[in-house]
């Protein structure tokens, strides 16, 4: 089984999702149960994977049995498996809040959910630069029809703008992808590291070309600044379980710029070392900047969360683009806190806009809403993880992200801007948590009985247990990332693991 | 031959960026479409160009051309492919429900 283990997070949603669609036609109820148990079990994978490279093992499983280079490998360190089971566990409670009907309000929620989970996972379990292309393609197509899921105008529009900025992207990925191949002869993401350190001076330019275009690509996909305009109307426009999946997208990107970044172009890229240090920084601190400004300008409450999901991007990329072994433990530590809180969000912001009539989610002050105790409570803990106050995870990430940037060059301006953005933040979710429970008029209708409304809100609940399990657990998650960022700074370690011997 | 596919690459992106940079779908699709046949014949290209030599290695064959790139061309193209035929199914639809085959719905 051991063996395997690599591989089954991949193939687990492939196949669900292969007969999920196969049962189309069966009781819903029944396609409910499995998409939830596989789910369920792609969480005990992710589990699994965890332990087993906890003590530094990297897994290698070389599809069939094709030795490296040569053959596509998949690859399972504690950074894969750390993401793994973050996507696992947010899928989970995304697809919990999907079962109150917005599945079917569409065809082939299930399947493309699956799929989507399968992409995601194949995205960051793979070793091979065209392999992640591939992935990328299969989540892609998995998110458009899950983005475009129970139609609609604005939808469609929101669609239309997203397909085609991600096709773009796709092509300028394959640019990069034949330059590199062009140029190194390969594409295995640990032979690429090796034959890059040894770059002829001729083609260092061509090298660093490829290397800025994969960089822009990932960019796009984890929503940096300037190339961030996509995500709010996306986001704001898709159902809401979808919207919740999706915050895991951008940490796709963010994931391949620390994958890329550390292996390929790190410290031991001989001539091209250091590609992207002068440009992640810079462009992490302004999309900071840019989302809490956003978030502060929204007039609407799910536009507001997508921009928190952009700010939430930058200091993610802050967190990276320190480029030391702090800096990336905190950034890793965050990456989870901001996912499950980001995606509460966009729960609750759908749970308050179905309460809300003609509003919807439209940052006016409107009627008292029905069960405004239990939502403005919500509402309240995941302002609080949002913008990093204690005692919640949150507080604990910009806590290490602020500490890891104590001896860099740029102290002055990470803090400033993680600061006032913090500050930002809590300014845009206090105005909209007052707008929406305090400014309200009339009475309260008659509440639904109290067992519903927790039924509803229980996946919202959920992913606030896991925010607080990550600040309870906060001792053995911190070493875990710190464990992994001193595994990403050694890049033979992962190039032994593939390529053996040399 | 060397100049030549380079020329051609490069006309067929630099028209795939203005159509794609059009307001309209049609023009978009198009302009999405010549990108991915430049990038296609990009990828082709990185094997380096070879006349009339087999992609395996035999005891006949003195020399041979690189493999990878045509498999990597086609797994491009098909993905290009199927890409391309739901951005056409999605255009459709937008200019069913936002009356207006603007890529912002504006007239």
């Amino acid at each position: 089984m051991n063996a395997h283990l690599a591989i089954a997070p991949v193939l687990l949603p492939l196949l669900a999702g292969i007969v999920l669609l196969l049962m189309r036609h069966v009781d819903i109820r029944v396609r409910r149960v499995l998409s939830v148990a596989a789910v369920v079990m792609e969480i005990g994978l992710g589990l699994a994977l965890l332990t087993a490279v906890a003590d530094g093992d990297i897994l290698v499983y070389a599809l069939g049995d094709w030795p490296a280079p040569y053959g596509i490998v998949l690859v399972a360190d504690r950074l894969s498996a750390w993401l793994l089971l973050t996507t696992a566990l947010l899928a989970l409670f995304a697809l919990l809040y999907a079962l109150r009907g917005i599945d079917v309000s569409g065809r082939h929620f299930h399947v493309l959910f699956q799929l989507q989970l399968f992409g995601l996972a194949g995205a960051f379990l793979t070793g091979d630069l065209f392999n992640l292309f591939v992935f990328f393609e299969v989540l892609l197509l998995a998110s458009y029809g899950l983005l475009l899921h129970g139609g609609g105008r604005l939808r469609t529009r929101a669609g239309l703008h997203y397909v085609v900025l991600n096709l773009a992207g796709s092509t300028l990925f394959l640019f990069a992808v034949g330059t590199l191949y062009g140029v190194l002869g390969t594409l295995n993401m640990a032979d690429l590291a090796r034959q890059v350190a040894a770059t002829p001076a001729e083609n260092v330019p061509l090298v660093r070309a490829a290397g800025l275009l994969l960089f822009g690509v990932f960019a796009l996909k984890a929503a940096l600044l300037p190339l961030h305009l996509w995500l709010p109307a996306a986001y704001a426009q898709a159902s809401a379980p979808v919207a919740a999946l999706f915050v895991i997208m951008t940490k796709v990107g963010a994931y391949s710029i620390l994958r890329v970044d550390s292996l390929i172009f790190g410290a031991g890229a001989g001539p091209v070392a250091g590609l992207l240090a002068p440009w992640l920084l810079p462009l992490a601190l302004a999309t900071l900047a840019i989302g809490a400004l956003g978030a502060v300008a929204s007039r609407h409450l799910r536009v507001q969360v997508a921009y928190l999901v952009v700010a939430s991007a930058g200091s993610l990329l802050t967190a990276f683009g320190l480029a030391s072994a702090e800096g990336i433990a905190a950034g890793l530590y965050y990456l989870p806190h901001t996912t499950f809180a980001a995606a509460a969000a966009f729960l609750i912001a759908d749970a308050i806009a179905a309460r809300r009539g003609e509003l919807a989610d439209r940052l006016d002050p409107g009627p008292t809403l029905p069960g405004n105790r239990v939502l403005g409570g919500l509402f309240f803990v995941i302002a609080v993880a949002i913008v990093g106050l204690p005692p919640l995870s949150g507080f604990l990430g910009k806590f290490l992200l602020l500490r890891a940037a104590l001896d860099h060059a740029w102290l002055a301006g990470v803090m400033a801007t993680v600061l006032v953005a913090g500050l930002l933040t809590l300014i845009a979710l206090a105005r909209s948590g007052s707008l929406l429970f305090y400014r309200s008029h009339g009475h309260a209708p008659a509440s639904p009985a109290a067992g519903a409304l927790l039924a509803e809100l229980a996946p919202v609940a959920g992913l606030l247990l896991l925010v607080g399990a990550l600040t309870v657990a906060a001792g053995p998650a911190a070493a875990y990332v710190e464990a992994t960022a001193s595994q990403l700074l050694q890049p033979y370690q992962y190039i032994h693991a593939v390529l053996g011997g040399g | 031959m060397e100049a030549l596919l380079a020329l051609v690459i490069g006309v067929l992106t630099a028209c795939g960026v203005y159509l794609a940079l059009r307001g309209r779908t049609f023009p978009v699709v198009l302009g999405l479409t010549l990108l991915s046949y430049a990038v296609n014949l990009f990828l082709f290209a990185m094997g380096r160009l070879a006349i009339g030599r087999p992609p395996i290695i035999t005891e006949a064959a003195g020399a041979y051309t690189d493999p990878l790139p045509q498999a990597l061309v086609l797994t491009a193209i098909v993905i290009g492919f199927a890409m391309t035929a739901f951005v056409i199914m999605l255009a459709l639809k937008a200019r069913a429900e936002l009356g207006s085959d603007h890529v912002d719905g504006r007239e």
